[in-house]
């Protein structure tokens, strides 16, 4: 591999300024308000984690983000210019994979530069760079169909970085990985950050995940959404799961965000949301384990 | 349902030889008890089927007819109309259907004049097709491609709508164009629909042809009393009151519908490799 090819090249950050945002679905007989005056900053060159009851409306915060959608009212802004439609700066892993399972490996890997006509010499050697960092080397000529759960969560962040955006949005993309594989994802994607620093924006409902990963916690409301607690994550990287365990500030940061999250998803609860409901349950287990 | 469910693992753990499972031995043996069942009830004139010629008896009406060349005229005839509407139906069918997947406006302008033709049975149409066209194979190359065309055309629809929407907000995002989406995304999507809707579509024109022949007659050329047509060879086995010869005539057709799956099957295999891995 060439030396000049690095992760580093040609990274901007970016920073994501959302005011006043409100978000509403439904016709005049049936509105829901599902994001009501939120406001926050996702700050440059940082790993900003958002938490929140399942059903809170953090995945229309990511629609508006990405710019899938519009909001009804409010702005939002990358490096002080208005966000409008979906754009390279600002590119989205999903829930679950959505790599093209009709592309290979390196076919998904290139789909970006190829849409925009811009394949190179530098970045097929990118191209080449990225897929022996996420470990794919040997999976270059395989469909998505063929990779592991992990293996297709880190093609798709190839697929993503080649772009060089601004923010990476990420939405649960490590969900339905099995615990171990997950943890692993956890370590590998933090080592990628903390190479790179590009500002990354990712959404979780696995308070763990949260720790493990965040410079910045965003602890969000019930529905309708706001930030409900900003806190600063600040543990020493690079950051092992067993010495999280042992840590007390990391514990500290734990109990107080579980008590908030609890504190809202009983707010759910009481209007007899299921999903509310589940996530209470979910959450008591893990506070008794810890 | 229950019961289907428990026989795998009972399968499992009482292993067979493994000549006895390959798919070829089994469809030998489905054929070969349907066949012993069929000479038997002939023989024995069970009621019903008992008054169908015993297969041994069909063979021996088949075995002359394979150095008859007017026999494989028809197998030739049947198929290049098939072949012929087929196509048709797919070059129409395909940019049609994806027309109406793509643009809202089409389909709300085109749909419903297709879901009032749709019910309209094809045979219905040869008469008119008889009338409209200026030969009698384009008359029954017409019928054929109506015979396919909306099968086609509706899997193409429905495959372009189930494409997931996250493909289309990744691809926007890395900075598709609208071409380079339809391009890479949509025809790459709904490539798996369109050979379902051939592989439907095909078996269809199969049912028409033999109708359409029958009906319009052999159309020119009639090399043997078993020319024009396997339809018409079924038909002009009737008048003739060979029966059977109308039962070769329809095995032909199963078997001449089998090999035209067959062939879709491989080639929808060839176009969607990543499929072949599930």
């Amino acid at each position: 591999m060439s030396e000049a090819v690095s992760l580093r090249a040609g990274i901007q950050p970016g920073e994501i300024q959302v005011s006043n945002v409100f978000k509403d679905y439904g016709d005049a007989r049936f509105r829901t308000t599902v994001v009501k005056d939120c406001s926050f900053t996702i700050e440059r060159s940082k790993l900003t984690v958002m938490i929140g009851p399942s059903g809170c409306g953090k995945s229309t915060l990511i629609r508006l983000l990405a710019g899938f959608e519009r909001p009804d009212s409010g702005s939002i802004l990358l490096n002080g210019a208005p966000v409008s439609g979906p754009a390279r700066d600002r590119l989205v892993l999903f829930q679950e994979s959505a790599l093209f399972p009709w592309m290979t490996t390196w076919d998904n890997i290139l789909y970006g530069p190829r849409a925009r006509g811009e394949v190179t010499r530098e970045t097929t050697e990118m191209a080449e760079f990225l897929l022996n960092k996420v470990g794919l080397k040997d999976f270059r000529r395989k469909y998505p169909m063929q990779l592991s759960g992990g293996m297709q969560r880190r093609a798709e962040l190839a697929r993503a970085m080649i772009n060089n955006p601004a923010v990476m949005i990420l939405d649960e993309p490590f969900r339905g990985l099995d615990a171990m594989t997950k943890e692993l994802m956890w370590e590998y994607y933090s080592r990628l950050f903390e190479e790179t620093r590009r500002t990354n924006f990712f959404v979780t409902t696995d308070i763990d995940e949260a720790i493990f990963l965040a410079d910045r916690l965003f602890i969000m409301s019930n529905i309708p959404t706001q930030v409900r607690a900003a806190l600063e994550i600040d543990i020493p990287r690079p950051r092992t799961q067993l010495a999280l365990v042992e840590n007390d500030r990391a514990n500290e940061i734990k109990m107080q965000a579980l008590s908030i999250l609890h504190e809202e998803a009983m707010k759910s609860f009481s209007r007899g949301s299921k999903a509310a409901a589940d996530f209470v349950e979910a959450y008591s287990k893990r506070v008794a384990k810890t | 349902m229950s019961a289907v469910v428990a026989s795998a693992p009972a399968q499992a753990l009482r292993p067979r030889p493994a000549a006895w499972r390959h798919p070829a031995l089994r469809a030998v043996i489905s054929i070969a008890v349907f066949l012993a069942f069929w000479e038997l009830a002939s023989r024995l004139k069970w009621p019903w089927i008992g008054q169908a010629p015993a297969p041994s008896v069909v063979l021996d009406a088949w075995v002359p007819l394979l150095r008859d060349q007017g026999y494989w005229y028809s197998w030739l005839q049947s198929s290049r109309r098939v072949v012929s509407g087929f196509v048709a139906a797919m070059l129409v069918g395909i940019p049609l259907g994806l027309a109406m997947a793509t643009s809202r406006r089409f389909h709300d302008l085109t749909f419903p004049t297709f879901e009032i033709l749709r019910p309209v049975p094809p045979l219905a149409w040869v008469p008119a097709a008889i009338i409209f066209w200026p030969t009698q194979e384009l008359s029954i190359g017409f019928v054929i491609f109506l015979g396919a065309i909306y099968t086609i055309m509706l899997n193409v629809i429905g495959g372009a709508r189930s494409i997931d929407v996250r493909y289309f907000q990744a691809a926007r995002s890395m900075g598709s164009s609208n071409w380079d989406i339809f391009r890479r995304i949509i025809l790459p999507g709904v490539l798996p629909s369109i050979v379902i809707g051939m592989e439907v579509g095909i078996g269809i024109t199969w049912n028409v042809v033999v109708a359409a022949e029958m009906i319009s007659g052999g159309g020119g050329a009639i090399q043997s009393r078993a020319g024009g047509g396997l339809g018409f060879f079924i038909w002009n086995s009737y008048i003739g009151g060979d029966y059977p010869l109308i039962v070769v005539g329809m095995i032909s057709i199963g078997i001449a519908g089998w090999i035209s799956s067959a062939v879709i099957r491989r080639l929808g295999i060839l176009v969607t490799p990543w499929l072949r891995l599930r």
